[in-house]
C-alpha cells in the first residue's frame, strides 16, 4: 500500500515530511522479543522519551502503606467551572500530553480543543514545576447532520493525538465520530507594518496618494496563538471512530471505528486504505466490535486492536493489504467461577496502550487493568484490580448503564507505573515493581496547591473503618474516564466530568 | 447515588425489613425470574437506543449478546417456549423485578422475602408485580415490544426481532420519518462501498465518485433487494453509473 501513494499525489515538502522521504520504516526488533536499544531510531525519535533514559526520580516507589521513598502526589491546579451544574458541552472527552509534555490538550463534548502550556520553570522557586495555563482554544468540530440517516453527528472530540514537533509549529490530530482533522498551532509574535498600498487598519489606500515607497518591516506584537485546520480526513468511516494512532514513521496514521480500521497518509485526505474490516456480510451476525487500536511505538508495520469480547489482535501490515488475519491473538481464558451474564460485557476492552518501550501493552476492561507481554498470547503477565468491589453490583451497573463506561489507562514515562480512573472521582495507580497501589481522589475540597493527596479506600463490605467509603456511597455520576501522564515528569492530568486536575509529585 | 436515574437503592443490610412477610405465602424471585427480568431489561435497553444521535454500536452489540446468552440458556433449560401474547398496553417494565432483588444472589434470597419492601425504594416500578409465582412460565418478551407480531412463533419471532434490531441499527428504519427511507437500500449507508472501495481507481477525478453516488441515490432499488444486492454489485452499479 505505501507505494501506491507515490502515484496518487506528489509528496510535497511539508512540515510533516522532509523532502523526498521514502516511506521511512525501521525494521522492528526481531519478533518483538527484544526491547529497542537506546541507539535505535532516526532523527524523528530524538524527542520521544525512552524507558531506558528516564531520570532516577521516576524510579521511586509509589505511596502505599507509607514510609520511605514513596512518591507523594500533590494537588497542583484545577481547570474548569466550579459549579455542580455541568453544561453538556463542557464535558471533557479526551486528555493528551504532547511528546515533550510542555503542552496538554483537552477535547470536550462541545467540539472544542483547549491547549494548556507549561510555564517555564522558575529557577528561583525550585519547589514547584511550571504551571499549565491556557495556550490556545479553538472549535475543532461542529455538529453535523447526516441527511441520509436522519441522525446528528456529534461534535464531541473522541481523541486527540499530537504529532512530534518538527518545527516551530505544533500539530495535532483531533477526531469526532466521523471526521479527523489535522490542526496546526502556531505562534505569531511579530507582524509586518508599513505597507505601501494599505493603511495600518487594512483599508486600501488610493494609489494616487502614494508618493514614496517604503519596505515593510516586522515589528513585535503581543503573542498570538493561531490554530488552523490543515487537513480534513472525512467520509471514510461509516461507524463511530473510537481511536486514532500515529505511526512511528510519522507519515501515516490509523483511524478505527466499530468495525473497520483505515490507514491514512497525513498528506492525503481523499484516500485511505482499509486495513481491518470485521463487518459481517450479514449485520445480523454481528457479535463483536472493535473498541480501540494503536500503532506499535517503534515498529511501523505493527498495530493492535482490541474488541468487545476481550481479545487483542496484533497485526502486521506487511503480511497482506487487508489485515483480517492477525499475527497474534491475545486472550485470557475465562475464569469459570466468575461466570455470569455480565462476563462478556465486563471483559470488553475499553482502552489499549503500548508501553513506551514497545515491549508490553496494557488493556483496560471494566474491572481490571492487564499488562501483556507481546511475546505471550495466552494470558497477561500482570493483572491489577481497579474496583473489584463492583463485581457484586454488576446488575445495578448494567441497569444504569455504568457497566458500559469506557475507562482509559496510561503509562508513566518509564513504564513502571500505570494509572486508570474509577468512580466517585477516584483514580488508581499501580506500581509494577513494588506491586503497591494507591487510590486518590480528584476533588476541589481540601486541595490547596502543594497539598499532599490523602490515599482513599473503599470498604467493600462489613464494617466501614474511619475515612473509608462504602460502596453504596460511591457517586457513579462522578467518573474519571480520561487520564494522562507527562512523558518525562511525575505530572498527571486527570479529567473529572468537566474539570481538569493537574497533580504532581512533591518536589 | 447508586443510580443515575434516581432509583433509591435499598441498603443491603436491612434484614429487619424481612418481617411482615408471611412465610411461604409468596414465592421468592427465582433464578429464572431474575433471568427473565434481565432479559426484559435488556430488550428495553435495545429499544431505547432510537435517539437523535446514532446509537452506540458497542453497547447495542453487548446487550444483544446478553440477550442471546439468556435465550440460549433458556432454550437449554427447556424454559423457552411460545406463550400467548399479552395485552397490548402492557409494558415489559411491569415485569421487571426490582433491581436490588434481581441483583441479589439466589443464595441470599433463600431466607428473605422482599415483597414488602417493594413500595419504598422503587417508585418507578409498578409495585406488587415484582414477585411472580414461581410456576409462571416466562412470557415471550417481544410480544409487547413489537405489536402485531403476536402471530409469530416466539422462538423464531425472537430471533427475527433481534435481527430487526440490527437492521434498525444499520438502517434506522423505525418511526414514521424513517419510513420515507424504507425503500432505500441499506447498503447506501455503507459509504465504504462507494468511497474506500474505489481506492486505486484513479482514472476518475475525486468528484465523479460522489456524483455517481448521488445519481444512483435518486433511483433506489426496492427494499427487497437489500439482501440480494451485494455491496460489490452495488459499487459496480455506481461505477458504471446506471
Amino acid at each position: 500500500p505505501p507505494s501506491c501513494w507515490l502515484f496518487c499525489s506528489p509528496l510535497l515538502p511539508s512540515p510533516l515530511t522532509p523532502a523526498l522521504s521514502p516511506h521511512r520504516c525501521h525494521p522492528p526488533p526481531s519478533a518483538l522479543s527484544t526491547p529497542p536499544s537506546p541507539g535505535e531510531g532516526g532523527e524523528f525519535r530524538k524527542q520521544r522519551p525512552r524507558g531506558t533514559q528516564q531520570g532516577h526520580h521516576l524510579q521511586r516507589n509509589m505511596a502505599g502503606a507509607g514510609g520511605g521513598n514513596d512518591i507523594q502526589w500533590c494537588f497542583s491546579q484545577v481547570k474548569g467551572a466550579v459549579d455542580d451544574d455541568v453544561a453538556e458541552a463542557d464535558i471533557i472527552s479526551t486528555v493528551e500530553f504532547n511528546h515533550s509534555g510542555e503542552l496538554l490538550a483537552t477535547g470536550d463534548k462541545g467540539g472544542r480543543v483547549v491547549i494548556f502550556q507549561q510555564e517555564q520553570e522558575n529557577k528561583i522557586q525550585s519547589h514547584s514545576r511550571g504551571e499549565y495555563n491556557v495556550y490556545s482554544t479553538f472549535q475543532s468540530h461542529e455538529p453535523e447532520f447526516d441527511y441520509l440517516k436522519s441522525l446528528e453527528i456529534e461534535e464531541k472530540i473522541n481523541k486527540i493525538r499530537w504529532l512530534p514537533q518538527k518545527n516551530a509549529a505544533q500539530f495535532l490530530l483531533s477526531t469526532n465520530d466521523k471526521t479527523i482533522k489535522l490542526w496546526k498551532i502556531s505562534e505569531r509574535d511579530k507582524r509586518p507594518e508599513g505597507y505601501n498600498l494599505k493603511e495600518e487598519d487594512g483599508r486600501y489606500r488610493d494609489p494616487t496618494t502614494v508618493t514614496t515607497l517604503r519596505v515593510p518591516v516586522f515589528r513585535p506584537m503581543d503573542l498570538m496563538v493561531e490554530a488552523s485546520p490543515r487537513r480534513i480526513f472525512a467520509n471514510a468511516h461509516t461507524y463511530h471512530i473510537n481511536s486514532i494512532s500515529i505511526n512511528s514513521d510519522y507519515e501515516t496514521y490509523l483511524s478505527a471505528d466499530d468495525l473497520r480500521i483505515n490507514l491514512w497518509h497525513l498528506e492525503i485526505t481523499d484516500r485511505s486504505f482499509n486495513i481491518v474490516d470485521i463487518k459481517p456480510a450479514n449485520m445480523e451476525e454481528l457479535t463483536e466490535v472493535i473498541t480501540a487500536a494503536e500503532f506499535h511505538p517503534n515498529s511501523c508495520n505493527t498495530f493492535v486492536y482490541s474488541s468487545s469480547k476481550g481479545t487483542i489482535r496484533l497485526c502486521d501490515m506487511r503480511a497482506s493489504a487487508l489485515c483480517d488475519r492477525h499475527s497474534k491473538l491475545f486472550e485470557e481464558p475465562e475464569d469459570p467461577s466468575n461466570r455470569s451474564f455480565f462476563s462478556e460485557i465486563i471483559s470488553s476492552i475499553s482502552d489499549v496502550k503500548f508501553s513506551h518501550s514497545g515491549r508490553y501493552m496494557m488493556t483496560r476492561d471494566y474491572l481490571s487493568v492487564k499488562i501483556w507481554d507481546l511475546n505471550m498470547e495466552n494470558r497477561p503477565v500482570e493483572t491489577y484490580q481497579v474496583h473489584e468491589y463492583l463485581r457484586s453490583k454488576l446488575c445495578s451497573l448494567y441497569e444504569n448503564d455504568c457497566i458500559f463506561d469506557k475507562f482509559e489507562c496510561c503509562w508513566n514515562g518509564s513504564d513502571s507505573v500505570v494509572m486508570t480512573g474509577s468512580y466517585n472521582n477516584f483514580f488508581r495507580m499501580f506500581d509494577r515493581n513494588t506491586k503497591r497501589d494507591i487510590t486518590l481522589e480528584a476533588s476541589r475540597e481540601n486541595n490547596k496547591p502543594r497539598t499532599v493527596l490523602k490515599p482513599r479506600k473503599v470498604c467493600a463490605s462489613g464494617k466501614r473503618k474511619k475515612d473509608e467509603i462504602s460502596v453504596d456511597s460511591l457517586d457513579f455520576n462522578k467518573k474519571i474516564l480520561h487520564t494522562a501522564w507527562h512523558p518525562k515528569e511525575n505530572i498527571i492530568a486527570v479529567a473529572t466530568t468537566n474539570n481538569l486536575y493537574i497533580f504532581q509529585d512533591k518536589v | 447515588m447508586m443510580f443515575a436515574r434516581g432509583l433509591k437503592r435499598k441498603s443491603a443490610e436491612e434484614p429487619e425489613d424481612v418481617e411482615g412477610c408471611s412465610a411461604g405465602a409468596q414465592a421468592m424471585p427465582s433464578y429464572s425470574l431474575q433471568r427473565q427480568s434481565l432479559l426484559d431489561m435488556s430488550l428495553v435497553k435495545l429499544q431505547l437506543c432510537h435517539m437523535l444521535v446514532e446509537p452506540n454500536l458497542c453497547r447495542s452489540v453487548l446487550i444483544a449478546n446478553t440477550v442471546r446468552q439468556i435465550q440460549e440458556e433458556m432454550t437449554r433449560d427447556g424454559t423457552w417456549r411460545a406463550v400467548a401474547p399479552q395485552a397490548a398496553g402492557r409494558a415489559p417494565l411491569d415485569r421487571l423485578v426490582a433491581t436490588d432483588i434481581l441483583c441479589r444472589s439466589v443464595r441470599e434470597q433463600e431466607g428473605e422475602c422482599p415483597a414488602p419492601d417493594m413500595g419504598d425504594g422503587q417508585p418507578d416500578l409498578v409495585p406488587g408485580l415484582a414477585v411472580a409465582p414461581a410456576a409462571q412460565a416466562p412470557r415471550s418478551p417481544q410480544s409487547s415490544l413489537w405489536e402485531g407480531d403476536s402471530s409469530r412463533e416466539s422462538r423464531g419471532g425472537f430471533q427475527k426481532s433481534l435481527d430487526q434490531i440490527f437492521e434498525t441499527l444499520e438502517s434506522k428504519t423505525s418511526g414514521s420519518v424513517e419510513e420515507l427511507f424504507a425503500d432505500v437500500d441499506s447498503s447506501y449507508y455503507d459509504l465504504d462501498a462507494v468511497l474506500t472501495g474505489m481506492v486505486g481507481s484513479t482514472s476518475s477525478g475525486p468528484g465523479s465518485g460522489l456524483q455517481a453516488f448521488a445519481s444512483a441515490a435518486t433511483s433506489p432499488p426496492s427494499s427487497s433487494c437489500r439482501s440480494d444486492l451485494g455491496e460489490l454489485d452495488h459499487a459496480v452499479e455506481i461505477l458504471v453509473e446506471t
